[in-house]
């Protein structure tokens, strides 16, 4: 098995906030062409990467998807040289005083900046001892006003740029683990396919806006169509502030969930293999909404039978979302041994009972 | 003045990533002694873990000068081992509890990487996200099994970065303070018996500066700092009246903080010599805060003091910004001082 971690690191490093997934896509797209026999964007941006099956045609396929895009902030307003901003995707506004951010300035560059939290005197009456808002807290790139203004656009995208952290045993911690640890699964399925035989073809796709919209895995299902889909994404790790029943222990294995939006009998094939090849697992349960891909993928067409394969993020949605490397390892090899596994009459054995 | 330029900025930047929480600040004062010894007659660390040095000058009737810059930082202290890879910690300084979820940190003398992580916003209940995290509910958190030792100390891990004529960096107070006390003794004029002082746990109470002046008994001392600028926009479009300082304005000068009525004399001094030899400067707006002058002043039977600090935004937070003029100029503004000091400039009120 090859080290993720390297691909990984720059994964998280390599800017793709929602609907402007580009930088990422192609960084994606380099590392899977070797490993896929085509590779191709959808009309919205999401990539696919297709390996194609030994199986006569018409051949059953199976998308397997992890979203590329990640939550960010953009520029709402420019005033004495500082930016106000406002959130794209999901943030919790308590992570985002002192945090380091990268403005992508209209200019073409790559200005380092610091979102600053005004002082309390500053702001108006009972708003300045609490958590700030996001619409009074300020990215500052310690660029003169002027300098500013001649750079920065409203709509301009501002990231995270903490860099990557490796803690101990295995663990990997920045911002944007979710969901780039999850491209980083399908890089070690499409690695552990190469030299393998499987009858069916495999799409393996990166989607876009997820985190806002669903955009990519809806449009990518609709084209391609697959015979079955497995979303790849994160879960909640057990971890200060988090031990209730929707979290789990972090490098103890991969996430197999069941509920309403997975279909039965791949999660009953996905488990009965993890077994088998003694891949530790755990039952994640989603009862309304899985909250990821798997959905919009479950309900594309005619209906797409769907599973989702899952490993723990601590800290989601912050800076500082923290991964077993281990587990993502674990998921890329249980896709592909599930990949291997089908068989060509597979779709047909399909059943709610 | 003394020279200014690349050797300036790269002693800055190994000083702001060193990590010298308060009451742990071997790893400042190690940089401090490699870069003194060869300027300093005497240099001895004292009972609390100063830096003392002194540098005599030539010819009669030299005034006794202390200067003073603190070398700690705010920080955390790890208190109690969970398991795990999971420490609590309590917090060494005055550090808002609003900078510390989501950052990142270095553990102990080995730099342990660690983070201070939060609850996801998805199994928030509530208006959960409109309240602040308490201390209590934060962790350090080393990975899984990862190792520090309770009494270890931690700070942010954020890195030095210089952005056009700006410097991006935790800890720019004070170890632009620092940097600039060094630059200081390196080139001290001989007119004058220069006492330096890097300091301890300022930041908990001016404990190091009180006994560096009982030590020294200086005729007269200058503390050397950073202080905030609040020079942001407000809320409402408004005109900021209180801005504390302004980046880019130079030096901050004091005339009354939270602690010291800072002496006139030395108040007048200062900004005659900027006026004197063109150097930009400013009045920090009286009020609060305070520097080691606090303690300086009323030790023994009293030291007139006064403070110089070069302004950053964002204090005690994980970035804090500074510009390279200000530091330039207030490096400027001290040394053309220290050349004109004369007993006549303490001789009458």
């Amino acid at each position: 098995m090859t080290d993720i971690l390297p691909f990984l690191k720059s994964l998280i490093s390599t800017s793709g906030i929602s609907g402007h997934e580009t930088p990422v896509a192609k960084l994606i797209e380099q590392k899977w062409r070797p490993l896929v026999d085509e590779t191709s964007l959808s009309r919205v941006g999401s990539l696919h990467g297709l390996k194609r099956g030994s199986g006569k045609t018409p051949r059953p396929s199976v998308m397997i998807a992890a979203h590329m895009d990640a939550i960010g902030m953009m520029v709402s307003r420019i005033e004495a040289g500082f930016l106000h901003i406002t959130s794209v995707g999901g943030i919790d506004v308590r992570v985002l005083p002192g945090a380091q951010v990268t403005v992508h300035a209209s200019s073409g560059e790559e200005l380092p900046a610091v979102i600053a939290m005004p002082p309390a005197r500053l702001l108006p009456e009972g708003e300045g001892n609490g958590v700030v808002e996001m619409k009074h807290l300020l990215v500052d790139t310690g660029l003169p006003a002027r300098e500013v203004e001649r750079k920065v656009r409203v709509g301009d995208l501002v990231s995270f740029a903490n860099e990557p952290l490796e803690l101990a045993g295995d663990v990997l911690s920045g911002h944007t683990l979710d969901n780039r640890a999850s491209v980083a699964a399908l890089t070690v399925c499409l690695e552990e396919l190469q030299g393998k035989s499987h009858v069916w073809d495999v799409w393996a796709v990166a989607t876009v806006q997820e985190e806002t919209s669903f955009l990519g895995a809806y449009t990518s299902a609709f084209q391609l169509r697959p015979s079955i889909a497995i979303a790849v994404d994160g879960t909640f790790a057990k971890g200060p502030g988090a031990n209730g029943w929707q979290t789990h222990p972090m490098g103890k294995g991969v996430g197999i969930c069941m509920g309403p939006n997975l279909h039965p009998f791949l999660h009953k094939k996905l488990t009965e293999l993890a077994d088998k090849l003694e891949i530790p697992w755990f039952l994640d349960v989603a009862p309304r909404h899985s909250g990821t891909d798997a959905y919009p993928m479950q309900v594309t067409m005619e209906g797409i039978p769907t599973a989702l394969v899952e490993f723990p993020i601590r800290y989601m949605h912050t800076t500082v979302e923290s991964v077993s490397v281990k587990d993502i390892q674990r998921a890329g090899r249980l896709l592909a041994e599930f990949i291997v596994s089908l068989e060509a009459d597979f779709v047909e054995k399909i059943t709610w009972e | 003045m003394p020279p200014f330029g690349n050797t300036q900025l790269k002693l800055l930047e190994k000083l702001c990533n060193a990590i010298a929480v308060s009451g742990d600040e071997g790893e400042v004062r190690k940089i401090v002694l490699e870069e003194i010894k060869p300027y300093a007659e005497e240099v001895r660390v004292d009972a609390l873990g100063n830096v003392l040095a002194i540098r005599r000058g030539r010819g009669a009737k030299r005034v006794r000068v202390m200067l003073d810059a603190h070398m700690d930082e705010v920080g955390f202290f790890i208190v109690a081992d969970e398991g795990e890879g999971l420490y609590r910690f309590e917090v060494v300084g005055g550090i808002d509890g609003r900078y510390l979820v989501g950052k990142q940190v270095f553990v102990g003398k080995d730099r342990t990487p660690g983070v201070i992580g939060g609850k996801p916003v998805h199994l928030m209940e509530g208006d959960e996200y409109t309240r602040k995290v308490p201390l209590d509910a934060l962790r350090i958190d080393l990975g899984l099994g990862g190792k520090a030792k309770v009494g270890d100390r931690a700070g942010f891990a954020t890195r030095f970065r210089r952005v056009g004529q700006s410097i991006i960096a935790k800890s720019i107070d004070n170890r632009i303070g620092v940097a600039t006390l060094i630059e200081l003794l390196k080139h001290a004029p001989a007119n004058i018996d220069l006492c330096v002082a890097f300091t301890v746990q300022e930041e908990i109470g001016l404990r190091g500066a009180k006994v560096a002046a009982q030590s020294f008994n200086p005729d007269m001392a200058i503390a050397i700092d950073s202080t905030p600028a609040n020079d942001l926009p407000v809320h409402d479009g408004s005109e900021n009246t209180a801005y504390n300082t302004k980046l880019g304005l130079g030096p901050a000068i004091y005339i009354a903080d939270g602690s010291t009525l800072h002496d006139p004399r030395l108040v007048r001094f200062l900004s005659q010599v900027g006026d004197a030899e063109n150097i930009p400067y400013q009045f920090r707006q009286p009020g609060g805060g305070g520097t080691d002058s606090g303690a300086i002043q009323r030790a023994l039977t009293g030291i007139p003091t006064v403070s110089v600090s070069v302004p950053h935004r964002y204090t005690h937070s994980p970035l804090s910004i500074s510009r390279l003029d200000d530091w330039k100029h207030t490096l400027a503004l001290l040394h053309a001082a220290l050349t004109k000091i004369t007993p006549a400039l303490l001789a009458a009120r």
